[in-house]
């Protein structure tokens, strides 16, 4: 008995140090190429921007300057100003903070919650398996943009309110994702042998089925985290994601929105912001599928 | 026995048409908010007011019972009643949808023209600078916030070399005759060609908006399923044969790459039927995305519902068709 816990023991200390071995040739492997490299750059700049925000920022995201309304891109004013004369350089480098948070907190929250709750339907099946599906597509028919709208104008804008909104139908995917490959792992050999071995299931669950499952979710989440920065853009574009407050990339388009004929930087500026950034992590995500599952790297 | 098959399709669709239909309705009555005190908003009436409009939207029954009140509206094809405009539901979204069907039906041949032939030739050409051209440029695309695209376009075409209108559907100068809401339609119908091409020149912004950003997903699709097509016996038998290699790429390879062009596009045209809310707020289009945008602003909440239950059917239909679409292009797909 004791030994059978030492090897047990021994199993998870294995196990973590794999793992990490693991994770370190993923990295390495990614940054491989320069598409990699560069994606990989252009991200980690955009974080150290938004964690450095206030330090970098020339001025104060929220300073008006309405002697200084509508002036165009100059040595003051890197990237000119907006209607209330608040520099569009600086709020640029603030609004970084509400993509990449709302992104990474959405996939975080998402990612968790849909792959558990998928990878649990897909290897117990039954009941559970049955309604939990027939949810997500009930889920899957409810257009995203409307049920995120909704939400938000009776909730108000708010972050918390934001993460919220985009969390719960957001889960779908990743449950779908986790249940289609439990059930397909469930039918592999390993799988056989944990229970021909009399693991427990809750074991095999954890221990077999969810770290064969990762690689996909990994993929799928990094993916995400582009969609959901643009939705939550589009949101505040609409005037119901980010509070007016808070300087986020999708409101600031929108306030250049009236501005567009006479002074063009308003709003294309922070579009771009949020254009290269999606675009680099996009890439991560096809670079990640790339090496972590090179059968697919034909398909889309 | 097709029609037998498809049949039982529409059958099994219908319980998640119904489902949809209680979630629509569930989630409008659980967000936080009395919708009778949000919908006044700081208009000053009396009690005995409020109680009434409550009562006129069954508000003051129980759940289960607007429930029962909700699908009996809903057997008789009724939508219910908008609050704020007082009009019924089914009308409004009846008026808004000729609209989206016509810049769903331009987006999407925008989006073919593109894709189809860059999808086709980024096969051909894998692994050469075209390929690798190509997607990027789908990258992109799929990057692309249309928000901004939109605005980037209605900046480059309409406000610096003012080519083309920005909102709308017809310029407010043109009267057309309103017989199918088709404007395509209804302007050619009136025999005013003028008309017809102002109605044209309108469409093109917001259907290349959406259009180049659907191209990009198609383009990889139809490209990558090109390479699986093109690396198939069939098609090398047909090269043996002597068979003409555009004859090849085109009768051979094409045809079987597009069935998972097919589906994308399908499921697209299905987001797209609900209605861009986006795009159509961005280029004052009046569909049923911007009908939906206004209503959840307004908090006309039964406007919202219906329009939710129009994108289900549609979302739940345009699958089926994608599947029986499915057994055209491959007989041996058993539905």
């Amino acid at each position: 008995m004791r030994s059978e816990r030492a090897i047990a023991n021994g199993g998870a200390a294995y196990r973590a140090a794999s793992a990490l071995t693991a994770g370190r040739n993923v990295v390495r492997r990614l940054l491989r190429r320069p598409v990699g490299w560069i994606a990989g750059s252009i991200v980690t700049a955009y974080v150290l921007v938004a964690v450095l925000a206030p330090l970098l920022a020339p001025y104060a995201p929220g300073a008006t300057d309405l002697a200084a309304r509508l002036t165009p891109p100059s040595a003051h004013h890197w990237f000119g100003t907006d209607a209330l004369g608040r520099d569009t350089f600086s709020r640029t480098l603030f609004g970084a903070r509400v993509s990449l948070l709302v992104g990474f907190l959405t996939v975080t929250i998402t990612s968790l919650f849909g792959t558990l709750l998928g990878a649990f339907a897909g290897f117990v099946r039954g009941p559970f398996d049955n309604v939990t599906a027939r949810l997500t597509e009930l889920l899957q028919a409810f257009p995203y943009l409307i049920f995120a709208i909704a939400m938000m104008a009776f909730l108000g804008p708010g972050f918390w309110n934001l993460i919220w909104a985009l969390s719960l139908k957001g889960w779908v995917e990743f449950y779908r994702l986790a249940r289609g490959e439990a059930l397909a792992q469930s039918a592999t050999e390993y799988v056989e042998a944990a229970r021909a071995l009399g693991q427990r299931r809750g074991r095999t669950l954890l221990r077999e089925l969810l770290p064969n499952i990762v690689p996909s979710i990994m993929v799928l989440g990094t993916l995400r985290v582009g969609y959901f920065m643009v939705l939550e853009a589009s949101l505040s574009f609409l005037g119901v994601g980010i509070p007016p407050s808070i300087p986020a990339w999708g409101s600031m388009v929108a306030e250049g929105r009236n501005v567009l004929f006479i002074a063009w930087w308003v709003s294309t500026i922070p579009g771009i912001a949020l254009l290269v950034l999606v675009l680099a992590i996009n890439l991560l995500g096809e670079r990640l599928q790339e090496v972590l599952d090179p059968h697919r790297r034909v398909s889309s | 026995m097709r029609l037998l098959k498809i049949l039982q399709r529409l059958l099994a669709a219908l319980p998640v048409a119904l489902g949809v239909a209680v979630l629509a309705f569930l989630f409008l009555r659980f967000l936080p908010g009395d919708p009778v005190e949000i919908m006044l908003g700081d208009t000053q009436v009396s009690k005995q007011q409020i109680a009434e409009l409550r009562h006129q939207l069954n508000l003051d029954q129980p759940i289960g019972a607007q429930l029962v009140h909700f699908f009996g509206q809903l057997s008789h094809g009724q939508l219910g009643t908008s609050i704020v405009k007082n009009e019924a539901v089914a009308s409004l979204i009846g008026n808004a949808l000729p609209a989206t069907i016509e810049l769903t039906f331009a987006t999407v041949l925008v989006a073919l023209l593109i894709a189809l032939p860059v999808g086709v030739l980024s096969a051909i050409y894998q692994g050469t600078w075209l390929d690798r051209a190509v997607l990027s440029g789908a990258l992109l695309g799929i990057s692309m916030p249309s928000f901004w695209f939109g605005l980037l376009l209605i900046l480059l075409f309409a406000v610096e070399a003012h080519l083309l209108p920005t909102s709308g559907r017809i310029s407010s100068t043109l009267l057309v005759d309103k017989r199918t809401g088709f404007m395509l339609i209804d302007t050619l119908l009136a025999g005013d060609l003028r008309a017809f091409g102002d109605a044209v020149r309108h469409l093109v912004l917001p259907a290349l908006t959406l259009g180049v950003v659907f191209a990009a997903v198609l383009a990889r699709v139809v490209r990558s399923s090109m390479i699986e097509a093109l690396h198939r016996q069939y098609v090398t038998t047909a090269r043996a044969k002597g068979v003409r290699e555009a004859a090849v790429i085109v009768k051979h390879a094409l045809r079987n790459a597009l069935i998972p062009a097919v589906t994308v596009a399908g499921l697209q045209v299905g987001e797209l039927l609900g209605g861009n809310m986006i795009v159509e707020t961005i280029f004052a289009w009046p569909g049923v995305g911007r009908l939906v945008v206004n209503s959840i602003f307004a908090r006309d909440y039964v406007v919202v519902q219906g329009a939710v239950m129009l994108y289900a059917i549609t979302y739940v239909g345009v699958n089926l068709l994608v599947d029986v679409i499915y057994t055209f292009l491959n007989p041996r797909i058993v539905l």
